[in-house]
């Protein structure tokens, strides 16, 4: 028995094709980071910068006029050589007390960058809301119609491709839709009506094709049983159809939440205003309330980094304001996923 | 081979071979079978043809089933005898394309391919179990109940009781009384199996059509189920369909043989396993072919 020598022939050698496989691991595994790096440096960027305004070292840590309270004009007065920061209201109840100290006071003013974003946060959640109750209703209607009633034919197939054409639209398209369709046409104003109905277009197409797949995903037997039971296809579809399908439109709706809660182009002709005294639920009459325009959470954003002069005073609102967008949108799926979750544990097949 | 797996003969009368059929256009003819005094046919199949878009897939179906027997279908695959079970509750009304020719099926004398019959209510006459067990995702209370309950039944007590004598009924009560509103779904196979015929029950049918109800299940719980078929045939006229030749050797009055979309044979099911007049069935049975 010989010992294994160094040029035994299962001993590892360096050749050409090892080197290229290690290159492309290698590239496969870097294109991979690069994502994960991007989507790290925007969510740390937020974060910190975003974290920054709304959270504090005091008690009570959370920055409360910034979630309460409305965008306002920033005053920065200097006093005694010292720069101080005050709201517009503030300013105001400053300069009436003590009418002196102003004069000749070098006062420079900056246009949303004091007060908080809460009318902001009230609009989109109620943009939100609103649209996915729309587009849920409309879409599961029509998803049940293509899944179980409509017998393929020419007709079916041309319904099927504008909802996938749909889906392709972009959203400053819906938009312009939006105003001339139901702002103008049909004289809605700049309003959460407006807004909702528009929203809900633009989701539509994905809240079809997923709630679509969903029913599809239904095992047949189901439908059998039932309707072998003497039920009539309503019932068999509210009872032993539908129910299953649930967490599967939920999911579509998880994304619609997410696309819904985050586009500008669709709301700033239809629903959106820059700033706006009363909080949506200060209306006259109860029918005001879908006929008012609201802030919203992207909008503001819109607004403040690109609409007003930039300075140092603006950096704080602008991240603040991104960092309660991501999570109110978060929280709103959220609920969503957890639903979900709570269905498939009742439903589960 | 055959001679063995052979039940007991169920009577002794002289075995029919083939059935008469009654003549046709006497629709709503309630006479006896002229064979078998006892048994009325309950389902008559005069001359029915059945069509998938242009394909044909039955040609001239004619037979009759007698009230509370068992009968089965058999033959290779695609030869027609699933078609023909569901045109008897007209689930095949659920496919898109599908056509029923001239001919009539007619349940107590009255054609259910009449454009005024309410297929719904044909349905609660007719009861299914499929050949893959389909209970719902639901609890084992609420899949029983849950034909009473699309009727509009609400009361408790009626209910409990149904899921009681249906859950009997399938021999299947010892089994789950202590666990009536768990999932469906936490049954074996063969348990799932019963509890749809036990679903099925529940709505008091006429009829019981069974899609290959064992194709699925294993020897033992194959067995339970043929127990209970044996047991249902008191209450129920059944149609059986089946791959398994000894299943209907073992648990069918009469036997129809498929091939082809064609009606080949159809007698007492000791003929078509001990002495079948066609050597098609013979060829079938005897499994050089199939």
């Amino acid at each position: 028995m010989s010992a294994p020598t160094s040029d035994a022939r299962i001993f590892a050698r360096p050749s050409a094709a090892k080197r290229a496989e290690k290159g492309v691991f290698w590239l496969l595994r870097l294109g991979t980071y690069f994502v994960l790096a991007c989507a790290l440096f925007i969510f740390l960027d937020i974060g910190l910068k975003g974290g920054a305004v709304v959270f504090q070292a005091r008690a009570p840590f959370i920055n409360i006029p910034f979630l309460t309270q409305a965008p306002e004009t920033l005053n920065v007065v200097e006093l005694d050589g010292q720069k101080v920061r005050m709201g517009d209201r503030e300013f105001r109840a400053f300069k009436e007390q003590n009418p002196d100290k102003l004069k000749g006071a070098k006062v420079e003013s900056y246009v949303y960058s004091a007060g908080g974003i809460f009318p902001n946060i009230v609009g989109t959640i109620l943009l939100v809301v609103g649209s996915i109750t729309i587009a849920l209703v409309l879409g599961v209607l029509s998803a049940i119609y293509l899944s179980e009633y409509a017998a393929d034919g020419p007709f079916v197939r041309f319904l099927r491709l504008s909802i996938v054409n749909l889906a392709g639209v972009p959203s400053i398209v819906y938009g312009l839709f939006g105003f001339g369709m139901f702002v103008i046409a049909m004289d809605m104003g700049v309003s959460l009506l407006a807004g909702w109905l528009t929203l809900a277009f633009m989701v539509l197409p994905i809240i079809i094709t997923a709630s679509e797949e969903a029913l599809k995903a239904v095992p047949k037997g189901y439908r059998e049983g039932s309707l072998a039971l003497g039920a009539t296809k309503l019932q068999t579809i509210l009872t032993n159809v539908l129910p299953y399908a649930l967490p599967g439109i939920l999911t579509s709706s998880v994304l619609s939440i997410a696309r819904v809660a985050g586009e500008t182009a669709p709301i700033m002709f239809t629903a959106a205003f820059v700033i706006r005294d009363n909080l949506p639920w200060q209306v006259e009459k109860a029918t005001d309330f879908i006929f008012q325009g609201v802030m919203a959470l992207p909008y503001h954003i819109y607004v403040v980094a690109s609409k007003i002069p930039q300075n140092e005073y603006t950096h704080d609102v602008q991240y603040g304001t991104a960092f309660v967008f991501l999570f109110t949108v978060a929280a709103i799926a959220m609920t969503s996923i957890v639903l979900r979750v709570r269905l498939r544990k009742k439903y589960k097949w | 081979m055959v001679t063995t797996l052979m039940p007991e003969a169920p009577s002794s009368s002289a075995t029919v071979r083939p059935v008469t059929v009654p003549p046709i256009g006497a629709p709503g003819s309630d006479q006896p079978a002229p064979a078998r005094g006892a048994a009325r046919p309950m389902i008559e199949i005069d001359d029915v043809d059945f069509f998938y878009g242009a394909s044909q897939a039955l040609h001239d179906i004619s037979l009759n089933i007698a009230e509370k027997e068992v009968t089965a279908f058999i033959g290779p695959s695609g030869c027609g005898k699933s078609t023909l079970l569901r045109c008897l509750n007209r689930m095949n009304d659920l496919i898109d394309g599908t056509r029923i020719g001239t001919g009539q099926i007619r349940i107590d004398g009255v054609n259910i391919y009449d454009p005024r019959v309410d297929v719904i209510e044909l349905r609660k006459r007719v009861g299914m179990v499929f050949q893959k067990s389909n209970p719902f995702p639901k609890s084992i209370y609420d899949n029983i109940t849950y034909g009473l309950r699309i009727q509009g039944e609400k009361r408790k007590s009626r209910l409990d009781e149904v899921v009681e004598r249906s859950l009997r009924g399938a021999a299947l009560w010892e089994e789950v009384k202590d666990r009536l509103h768990q999932s469906a779904l936490g049954l074996s196979g063969g348990q799932q199996q019963r509890l749809c015929i036990a679903r099925a029950i529940a709505v008091e049918p006429e009829i019981i059509l069974m899609d290959e109800p064992c194709s699925a299940l294993d020897p033992i719980a194959t067995a339970k189920v043929e127990e209970l078929i044996h047991e249902l045939k008191k209450d129920f006229t059944i149609v059986i369909v089946t791959h398994n030749m000894q299943q209907a050797a073992r648990c069918s009055d009469k036997t129809a043989f498929f091939y082809l979309g064609r009606l080949i044979e159809y007698a007492e099911t000791r003929t078509i396993f001990m002495n079948p007049a066609n050597p098609q069935t013979e060829a079938y049975v005897s499994g050089r072919f199939g």
